[in-house]
């Protein structure tokens, strides 16, 4: 295994670029209360994006999203850029007028990652990416009628703007959703619209964006492509996905996927809720990783309230999202060769350990997969001492041998060898410019982890190596989470040893936080890539603006470009190995 | 040699299946039953189990931790003269606090005094609402909700709990989360001695003067 060497904190550049001096008069800094970053006229976005990525070495742009905000009348492009060798993020705004069509530069020839986020943004805030080559919808249907995260959209079932609502106490006399028509009440339709006579007219556009590989005639005869719709249900796709292909014979020619199938505007229903409501809501985003998302929407909720998390609690919140690592990726060999035809063998061994690991989630947090465990300033419960000596069996001595075992099990099958061998998945440069994080792009050679690059909590204090391989390949994807699991479980052994006694939380129990205004960029390296929130308070008991970078998301941006030239038969492989999970995916 | 890295994987699998009858003649040769049994349920689900680890629902059931967490219900007290006492106030953090807003309270005021009961007239809790997220049992103030180990709620209806169904008694907490049960009440007494002190203080305080 190849492994970066540890620095004690060295990686970390924190030097300040005075970017209103190198661009005088155009860039300014964000001057309201506990903003940062840089605001940019939407003239200059692109040269100013090209210096940043070519002079100042920002080469990953991590996350675009946009911000409603209504009561001034302006919308605001939130980026936040960040070097692949380590360091604090560049973030920077464009902001224009809320009047449409609110328009800004599309940054897909300076990063190509931008493609899916800025279709999202267009998606749910109607922001138009000028320059943008394919600038459909991508979570909502097309034909659908609004931008549901401006601030003005109101939801069918509409109830209020926030949470608690107040019919629920003190006279609350329940009545069931349904009871509300959905045709009388607040559910709207464009102009001249009769949905007895609508015909869905989305598929046109789709396959209109993948016209342009088709029909060539080569030598006189006549060959045509072949759209193949792969999903909403197929098996491997591990969720309702569903990939429109264009093949020529078996090879992949064209791809587009098409999300969306178990979207419910998670952002939206976070901007509902009131900031500690939220926590159970992010269980629901990668559901094999709760511990993780609660994780990173805490990281992000204590940055805004500026509070310390109590000592001990940051061991245990280590210990989850070590464990739930060491799980997520044993349950990716197990689906990895599900995909690959073996069936259930590899996939339930992998499940028996994580089994063990959900029984300690569900000990100490009250349920197994949606675990609402941490709170702001620390976890709920202690660990309780007979969980803990469940937790130091694990570690020490059951999982490192079941990871032996299955590294036995599979690494050296000569079947699973030649299968993976060799089947390009992604090189590091391209994996950098579209925005790919997590294993994927460590296998292809860029050892970026955000536990050693841009350390939180407490991961700076433990002694770990970034796994890193060098291929690319299906294998190297497949070895890499080997590696991690064995790293996790270095960082767990440390983890038991050093944690101290002590409260579990540094706050005061409260039902109902104060978030003073601001705004915070909180991101972890989730099992699956970075997992960042982003949230605005306006110092109301809700976030105005609630934001999830999804590494699942993110990391189908390139699918095409993994898949082009490829068989048919690899692009259940080559997606598996992307890890993706539709609870994250389509939010 | 072709085929080494098959056989190295096929080994693994051998000694699995192998390591289940090697379990099971172990546990006969100790005169223990692996199967059906609080033992052997809590043998294989634990990080020293070898071989087969399934937990054959509905005969057997995995022993659930006293954390674990389902649909909310409210307790009551039973007082010494079978009188049912709720602890629920009707303060409604519960509902202010429910991610989902599932938790609908109707609370009335005297007719006579006009003040607020301090127990609420009806209590319903939309269970295909509820995410079990177990905030409104962390939050309240008089361990008045408490989340169920039932899980087997599946019905033909929708399941809107009224208070009938929700109410169940202290001793049906005692046993489902004894620990938690009993730190609540040492809490309780705790707060209550504190009280019957501070009452006892300020009844001297006033005492002291007049005498």
């Amino acid at each position: 295994m190849m492994t970066t060497p540890v620095s004690p904190t060295g990686t970390v550049q924190s030097q300040t670029v005075d970017l209103a001096a190198r661009f005088p008069g155009i860039v300014s800094a964000d001057a309201r209360p506990s903003y940062k970053g840089w605001i940019v006229p939407k003239e200059n976005l692109i040269e100013f994006a090209t210096v940043i990525r070519d002079e100042l070495g920002y080469d990953l742009l991590s996350t675009l999203t946009g911000v409603d905000y209504f009561p001034e009348n302006k919308m605001e492009v939130v980026y936040h850029a960040y070097k692949t060798t380590g360091g604090p993020g560049l973030e920077f705004k464009v902001q224009v007028a809320r009047e449409d069509p609110v328009e800004v530069p599309s940054l897909i020839g300076i990063w190509p990652g931008v493609d899916f986020q800025e279709r999202e943004a267009w998606d749910l805030l109607g922001i138009r990416f000028t320059g943008h080559p394919d600038l459909r919808r991508i979570l909502m249907w097309e034909g659908y009628e609004g931008h549901p995260l401006r601030k003005d959209w109101k939801e069918p079932f509409y109830e209020e703007d926030f949470k608690p609502f107040k019919s629920r106490w003190p006279d609350g006399q329940f009545h069931m959703s349904e009871e509300k028509n959905a045709y009388k009440d607040n559910l709207t339709y464009p102009e001249n619209f009769d949905p007895e006579k609508w015909i869905p007219e989305g598929d046109a556009l789709l396959y209109g964006s993948l016209a342009r590989y088709s029909l060539k005639n080569e030598e006189g005869l006549n060959t045509d492509h072949i759209v193949i719709n792969m999903g909403p249900q197929h098996p491997s796709t591990h969720g309702v996905f569903r990939a429109a292909l264009t093949l020529d014979g078996e090879t992949i020619v064209g791809l587009k996927p098409v999300i969306g199938y178990l979207h419910r505007n998670h952002e939206k229903i976070g901007e509902r809720n009131t900031y500690l409501q939220n926590m159970p809501f992010t269980d629901r985003l990668d559901y094999f990783n709760s511990m993780a998302n609660n994780f990173g929407y805490a990281l992000a909720v204590e940055k805004l309230m500026n509070i310390q998390v109590a000592e001990r609690a940051e061991y245990i919140r280590v210990i989850m999202a070590e464990l739930t690592r060491v799980q997520n990726h044993l349950v990716f060999i197990g689906n990895l060769l599900n995909d690959l035809g073996a069936m259930y063998t590899p996939a339930l061994y992998a499940f028996e350990e994580r089994e063990l690991i959900l029984d300690i989630f569900e000990a100490v947090s009250g349920a197994r997969m949606m675990c609402n465990y941490f709170r702001f300033g620390g976890v709920v419960r202690d660990i309780p001492d007979d969980v803990m000596q469940k937790i130091k069996d694990l570690v020490l001595e059951r999982l490192p041998a079941k990871t032996d075992e299955m590294d036995r099990f599979l690494t050296e099958n000569e079947v699973l060898v030649s299968r993976l061998q060799g089947v390009h998945v992604i090189d590091g440069e391209t994996a950098v410019k579209y925005s790919v994080t997590g294993p994927v792009l460590r296998a292809a050679g860029v050892p970026y982890d955000i536990r050693r690059a841009d350390p939180y909590s407490i991961y700076d204090r433990f002694e770990f190596d970034v796994a890193m391989r060098t291929h690319g390949d299906l294998y190297d994807n497949y070895l890499i989470r080997l590696d991690e699991i064995w790293q996790s479980l270095r960082i767990l052994q440390q983890a038991i040893k050093q944690i101290p006694q002590g409260p579990i939380n540094s706050q005061k129990p409260q039902y109902q936080v104060r978030v003073p205004a601001g705004e915070a960029y909180g991101r972890i390296e989730s099992p699956k890539g970075e997992l960042g929130f982003y949230v605005i308070s306006n110092g109301k008991p809700n976030p105005w603006r609630y934001h999830v970078r999804a590494p699942s998301f993110v990391n189908i941006t390139p699918l095409e470009q993994i898949c082009l030239g490829t068989k048919i038969a690899d692009f259940v492989a080559l997606f598996g190995v992307l890890d993706v999970v539709m609870g994250e995916l389509d939010r | 040699m072709y085929g080494k890295g098959i056989l190295k994987g096929l080994s693994v699998t051998w000694k699995r299946f192998w390591d289940t009858y090697i379990e099971d003649i172990s546990w006969l040769l100790r005169g223990k039953k692996r199967y059906n049994t609080a033992e052997g349920i809590a043998h294989r689900s634990s990080s020293k189990t070898r071989g087969i680890f399934t937990i054959q629902y509905p005969e057997e059931r995995l022993l659930l931790p006293e954390e674990a967490r389902y649909i909310p219900f409210l307790v009551y007290d039973e007082l010494p003269d079978g009188t049912k006492e709720q602890r629920c106030t009707s303060c409604g953090i519960c509902a202010k606090v429910c991610p989902p807003q599932c938790i609908w309270i109707v609370r009335s005021n005297d007719p006579n005094t006009g003040r607020p009961i301090p127990e609420p007239t009806e209590f319903y809790i939309d269970a295909d609402i509820c995410m079990n997220c177990g905030l409104c049992a962390e939050y309240c103030p008089f361990d008045a909700i408490i989340m169920d180990h039932d899980f087997e709620i599946a019905s033909y209806s929708r399941n809107v709990y009224n208070m009938e169904k929700l109410l169940k008694p202290a001793s049906y907490y005692k046993s489902i989360r004894p620990e938690n049960y009993a730190r609540n009440e040492a809490e309780r007494k705790a707060k209550e001695a504190a009280k019957a002190a501070k009452a006892a203080g300020a009844a001297a305080s006033q005492a002291t003067p007049a005498s």
